[in-house]
């Protein structure tokens, strides 16, 4: 046996102290499952904590509908592999609306992802979720608890955040508050990455680069996942090019910038992520629409 | 500004996969920023991530216009906009809580804790300090050594930080003089030994300007010692101290898929641990065999201190969640009374007395704490006024206090065990964290193993009585009027809201020593009795008051020597024989004198007088009103 861990090793040890921590001491915990990389790696985590139990909690996606395709193949395939339930919720007045995210701008974000968590961790009543952000990912996150305490409406309020001393987490709450749970706190996206590769984690293939169906949209470049649904909202078929192209994140088809690239393996795709000078968030459309304080303001409201 | 702000490895382009595994075998550093207000702690962290070219170009643009914006450097970039990230602090132009933010270099990776100088967020220092591995106090060069630094050092040392930086900013503000820079080193130097900080590395730098932070400037030429970061890059973490330590491993969590299967989940603190190995759970002290270490990835000969594990026993010896599995020759203490460095960390003070809950690894047990021993003064605290006394700790206050638990807690002191020294106090009601500490020490002799529910030390009942615990021994003939005296001395330290009680003759021998008689040997037994009785009281912090002939003297002696110097009062209640039998207002004279009655004191049974009573009462000059008032006046007093 070598003395002493490896970084990556900390960082899973760390993780899965953390899931256990919320398994022995929350009533009613679940996992938000957003099927990216990270959500991969959190999913991945929670098999080892437990095992050989399956995760003694379900995983729950909050669906917008405009997820891409291969998105939700893996969603059913991971939580059946892991043996979870998985919990699926759509915004209902979302869904009346026909909230899309060419015609509604923020409040499709806002109403299929941030109405629609806070509908479903009520409906569910789970008193802690966990999320896979990274305090690597942007400025307010870095400042975010691993335990995030939530107020009874779910908002976050950064000036006044519990005390998180060593690895003493408070999860005592009043009925009607919860906690956010963020093990994947301390991980970069390079560990992210790196962590796939030792432990050979499934993720979506739209990681990789391969010829897509690709449009131009608003000086962005998108895949045309499902092209008759795009025709209905736009009015029109948008131009299609087939293009090499890959995503650094994943989220709703219409508002995940591609990226030209034909990096095929992890360690090109690695490779491509650490020669780029821009940031991984880039890519999504979603920080940018509220100015500085974006994300922040939405995890005020109850985003995660 | 000519340099990128992100740039990359030329082996990322050249061979990743040798990059990678280059990148995965650094070692790591987490370390904090700390010190006072403005300092410059969050513009030094901005300057590192844009200095190791960490910046990505659309992030180093968005801070160019906030910066401009914000406005507080003028044109220029405000390199703390890269970590102040909430919209409070971008405002007030202060750090609120705790940044996490990462870097790389070709040494290292690191993760820095940028904290905030206000007084006012210690508890969000102190959060980013318990998982550091060093800390860099930052000192403005203008201002030298101020409260806050001292504050923080303190607090650093008690979290056991021993790797130091006093990084002394805005060397650019005073002109690069090395004069003053030496004299904020010796300040500080002077104050570090004193609380006990062996070593620290100072650096003069300018955050905003640069200087020493990647590499030497030539604006101080006359400073030797190397850049921030090469001390950083090389500084020596030693990670392997916890394995070195005997095996500990909290139980987290009992696995149970199957009534085949039964798993103990944890994270162990220190140690390690290979399957065959004999353990200990505690804190019953039960024996067992370690069967596997089960993990996703197979099962484990061994595991090592950090590691997330599953350990099966080979019986089925009890264990849950709070239990601690160590080897089994060197288990760690059990125990429910410490003494702790507490910080308070809520704007409520500490409330002494009540019931907090407190969480130490996986155990949780309900903990109420003594009033502090003593608050210690930041500013000195080591000398003469460092121990400020205090009835409560405020927010932000640090004492040294007692705690006492409802049921046994399996620790080791903080210092050698952060996982089982490290706790924090939740208050019930409100939920809230609202202290933090580190046990020193358990207040009874190391009860390894096999714990005994014990009471709280006599020290502490007799503190809580508020007073000092005695025992008032009235001696004297039958119908001398001890019974009646004594009754009125504890009537009248009841008035005085002192906490009595009054051994007397008949209701001990009611009940107590119902089946002791008459003869010598029983009498010896029942003032043997008496004085162990009296003792347990005095033990529970009362004054006691005994009225019982008690005739021989080495019985008296005999209690005597039972209690503490100066806790045994001996009151003679002198009364001549004759006076009492001609009071006899039990008609037990008579009795004896009829032969009714043997051995009867003073009858047909000596009374041994006391040759040096502490208090001598005649009853035949003083009414029992005046004997008691006098006896109050000799043994006050009380407290
Ligand atoms: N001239 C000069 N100014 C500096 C230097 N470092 C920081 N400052 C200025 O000092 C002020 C405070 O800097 P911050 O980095 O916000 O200080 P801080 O220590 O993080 O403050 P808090 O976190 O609120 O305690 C800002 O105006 C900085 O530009 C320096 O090296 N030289
Ligand atoms: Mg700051």
């Amino acid at each position: 046996m070598t003395p002493g861990l490896t970084h990556l090793q900390r960082l899973e040890a760390e993780s899965i102290h953390i899931m256990r921590e919320v398994v022995a001491e929350a009533e009613k915990p679940g996992m938000l499952y957003s099927i990216g990389k990270d959500s991969a790696v959190m999913l991945h985590l929670a098999k080892k904590a437990f095992f050989p139990s399956s995760p003694p909690f379900p995983l729950l996606h909050v669906d917008t509908t405009w997820k891409f395709r291969e998105m939700y193949d893996l969603r059913a395939k991971s939580a059946d592999d892991a043996g979870m339930e998985l919990l699926v919720h759509q915004n209902p007045e979302a869904l009346k609306a026909g909230i899309n995210p060419f015609d509604h701008g923020p409040a499709h974000t806002d109403m299929w992802k941030t109405q629609g968590l806070k509908q479903a961790l009520d409906k569910f009543g789970f008193d802690a979720a966990f999320g896979g952000a990274r305090r690597d990912e942007e400025k307010s996150r870095a400042k975010e608890r691993i335990f995030s305490f939530r107020s009874a409406s779910h908002g976050w309020d950064p000036k006044n955040q519990r005390p998180e001393l060593w690895n003493l987490y408070n999860t005592r709450k009043n009925k009607g508050e919860s906690i956010r749970v963020f093990p994947l706190s301390n991980w970069t996206e390079l560990d992210i990455w790196q962590y796939i590769m030792a432990e050979n984690i499934e993720i979506v293939p739209l990681y990789f680069a391969a010829p897509r169906p690709t449009y131009e949209y608003e000086g962005g470049l998108f895949m045309a996942d499902d092209i008759e649904r795009l025709e209905q909202v736009l009015g029109h078929r948008p131009r299609i090019t087939e293009r090499s192209v890959r995503f650094r994140t994943l989220g709703c088809f219409p508002l995940t910038g591609a990226v030209e690239s034909t990096a095929s393996t992890l360690s090109e795709v690695v490779q491509e992520m650490l020669l780029t000078t821009t940031s991984e968030r880039q890519g999504r459309v979603i920080d940018k629409d509220a100015g500085d304080a974006s994300m922040e303001q939405k995890k005020r409201e109850g985003y995660f | 500004m000519t340099t990128p702000a992100y740039a990359t490895d030329a082996l990322i382009a050249d061979d990743i996969d040798a990059y990678l595994d280059q990148h995965q075998n650094k070692s790591m550093l987490r370390f904090i920023t700390c010190g006072s207000v403005d300092d410059g702690k969050s513009t030094l962290i901005g300057r590192l991530l844009y200095d190791s070219k960490m910046i990505f170009e659309d992030q180093l643009a968005a801070l160019e216009s906030d910066s401009k914006r914000v406005g507080t450097q003028g044109q220029e970039i405000d390199f703390a906009l890269l970590v102040d990230g909430l919209a409070a602090e971008r405002e007030q132009g202060i750090t609120i809580d705790v940044a996490y933010r990462f870097f790389t270099t070709e040494k290292r990776k690191f993760i820095v804790a940028d904290c905030p100088g206000h007084e006012q967020y210690t508890r969000n220092m102190v959060t980013g300090a318990s998982t550091a591995d060093l800390a860099v106090i930052l000192i403005d060069a203008r201002k030298g050594v101020l409260v806050q630094t001292r504050r923080h050092s303190f607090l650093c040392h008690q979290l056991g930080i021993t790797n130091i930086v006093l990084a002394v900013n805005k060397m650019d503000l005073i002109d690069y003089d090395q004069t003053a820079f030496d004299s904020i080193v010796a300040d500080y130097a002077a104050f570090a030994a004193e609380i006990g900080i062996a070593d620290f590395t100072a650096i003069p730098i300018s955050g905003l300007a640069g200087d020493n932070i990647t590499q030497g400037s030539g604006n101080t030429a006359w400073y030797g010692g190397p850049s921030l970061i090469d001390h950083l890059e090389s500084v020596e973490v030693r990670s392997t101290a916890n394995l070195e330590k005997p095996f500990r491993m909290p139980v987290q969590w009992v696995n149970r898929p199957n009534l085949d299967f039964r798993g103990f989940a944890g994270q162990i603190a220190t140690g390690s641990v290979k399957q065959g190995d004999t353990v200990r759970v505690l804190p019953s002290g039960k024996t067992s065999t370690v069967k596997s270490i089960v993990t996703f990835a197979g099962e484990l000969d061994e595991a090592q201190s950090g590691q997330s594990v599953t350990l099966c026993f080979d019986d089925e010896v009890d264990c849950s969640r709070g239990d601690v599995i160590a080897v089994a020759d060197a288990p760690p203490e059990v125990s429910d009374q410490f003494e702790a460095t507490i910080v308070w960390l809520d704007d409520e003070p500490m409330m002494p007395g009540r019931a907090y809950a407190m969480k130490l690894a996986s155990q949780t047990v309900s903990a109420t704490v003594q009033p502090p021993k003593y608050e210690i003064n930041v500013n000195d605290p080591t000398g003469a006024g460092s121990h400020l006394a205090a009835k409560t700790l405020e927010l932000n206050a640090i004492g040294v206090a007692e705690i006492m638990t409802d049921k046994p807690v399996v620790f080791e002191p903080y210092r050698e065990n952060r996982s089982l020294g490290g706790f924090i106090l939740i208050d019930k009601l409100t939920n809230r964290t609202v202290g933090a500490g580190m046990l020193h020490f358990s207040l009874r002799r190391a009860q390894n193993v096999h714990w005994q529910a014990v009471d709280i030390t006599r020290d502490d009942h007799a503190a809580l009585k508020n007073q000092k615990p005695r025992v008032l021994w009235f001696t004297g003939l039958s119908g001398s009027g001890k019974s009646t005296i004594a009754n009125e001395v504890e009537k009248k330290l009841a008035m005085m809201n002192r906490h009595t009680f009054l051994l007397d003759g008949d209701n001990v021998r009611h009940g107590l020593n119902k089946d002791l008689g008459f003869t010598e040997s029983d009498r010896i037994e029942n003032i043997r009795r008496i004085g162990e009785v009296a003792k347990l009281m005095t033990d529970a912090g009362l004054i006691v008051l005994t009225a019982f002939i008690s005739p021989f003297r080495a019985d008296r002696q005999l209690v005597r020597d039972m209690m503490g110097d100066g806790e045994f009062i001996e009151i003679h209640v002198d009364t001549p024989l004759e006076v009492a039998e001609a009071r006899d207002v039990k008609g037990l004279y008579k009795k004896a004198r009829a032969g009714e009655l043997k051995n009867f004191t003073g009858i047909d049974s000596p009374y041994e007088e006391p040759e040096e009573p502490e208090i001598r009462v005649n009853t035949v000059e003083m009414t029992p009103e005046e004997a008691a008032s006098y006896i109050i006046e000799q043994v006050l007093p009380l407290k």
